[in-house]
């Protein structure tokens, strides 16, 4: 069995927890079917030999996501209604054809599943693949991008996270302060 | 926010161990095997929340203080970012792998690659703490509808 056909069925499988995840009127279901997204695309990972990222994808998307959004939703809040939004609908019909058609094209150019680097002798890439054990002694290449030869990205994304979460306790903080001459 | 069931309870009891196992396993041998910090504190920190489904808000903020929470989530990052700092200064590179460069350990040893290891423990404190921050906050903010149509947000009450 081809990658192609696994990648289809698994895609179908997204795309039906997606669908399932819009349409129905259970938040706490919906929530559900979005972890059924994350497991899915968790699994494409793993067939796309990637399994940093399907660990990072199924803690994420899959046991976080419904963990959080299972103890902060309100009991109350359980049915959504719906109406359609026009402008909002013509916008994702838009947006999907231009990405289907920018799949198309792109894979005219390259082969599903070969990486881009086959093609070019001297990118980045191929240095990382040949000199990252020797370099830098890490035996997972991953590793070794994100925290040595690209660890100021690393440290970029650090400071965003500290300074969400300091927003975030400023925002939500417990004891608030007392106003002059107000109640 | 109050526990679940005495089934949720006990399968927690049982699980918590294996999973905080792997978090470390998955932060320690980041370097070696697929995983990191971030996967391993992601790990680490679903298993807070799960204790605190379980058994609620005060059994885990009795092992795990929300300012313990907030002094951990500084100190990982402050360890990366003295860790580059010092590369600066013995490396001459901002975030150079000194200790590789000087004392390379044996290549697929758990003592290896200088200082990986070292930031990855760093991001598995810091993502650890700091998104179990972010769930206690947001499961005690309480959003109100007001009478006159207007919105307030609330915390609980009762004191920490």
């Amino acid at each position: 069995m081809g990658i192609e056909l696994i990648m289809i069925i698994i895609l179908i499988f997204i795309l039906l927890g997606a669908i399932i995840a819009v349409e129905i009127k259970d938040l706490l279901s919906a929530v559900i079917s979005i972890g059924v997204v994350g497991f899915g695309i968790s699994i494409a990972f793993l067939f796309l030999q990637a399994p940093d990222l399907a660990i990072v994808q199924i803690a994420v998307e899959t046991v976080l996501l419904v963990l959080l959004i299972r103890a902060t939703i309100r009991r109350d809040i359980k049915s959504t209604h719906s109406h359609i939004n026009w402008a909002g609908l013509i916008c994702v019909v838009v947006l999907c054809l231009g990405l289907i058609g920018f799949g198309y094209f792109a894979l005219q150019e390259l082969e599903f599943g070969k990486p881009a680097i086959t093609r070019l002798e001297e990118a980045p890439s191929n240095h990382y693949l040949k000199q990252g054990l020797t370099q830098t002694g890490s035996a997972n290449i991953v590793t070794s991008v994100i925290l040595d030869y690209r660890a100021y990205d690393t440290l970029g994304e650090a400071s965003v996270l500290f300074t969400a979460i300091i927003g975030a306790l400023a925002i939500l903080r417990g004891i608030a302060r007392k106003k002059k001459g107000g109640k | 926010m109050n526990g679940m069931s005495p089934i949720v309870q006990t399968v927690a009891r049982f699980v918590k161990v294996f999973i905080l196992l792997y978090g470390i396993y998955l932060t320690l041998t980041g370097h070696l095997t697929p995983g990191g910090g971030f996967a391993g504190g992601v790990v680490i920190a679903s298993l807070y929340i799960l204790l605190t489904l379980a058994y609620g808000k005060k059994f885990s903020l009795k092992y795990f203080p929300r300012k313990l929470a907030g002094s951990l989530d500084s100190v990982g990052a402050l360890i990366f970012l003295v860790v580059a700092v010092l590369g600066f200064y013995f490396g001459g590179i901002f975030f150079a792998n000194f200790l590789q460069k000087n004392y390379p350990g044996a290549e697929f040893s758990l003592l290896s690659a200088g200082t990986i290891p070292i930031n990855n423990i760093a991001i598995c404190i810091k993502v650890a703490s700091s998104l179990f921050l972010v769930f206690i906050i947001m499961a005690v903010a309480r959003i109100i509808d007001k009478k006159d149509g207007s919105k307030d947000y609330k915390q609980d009450q009762e004191k920490e």
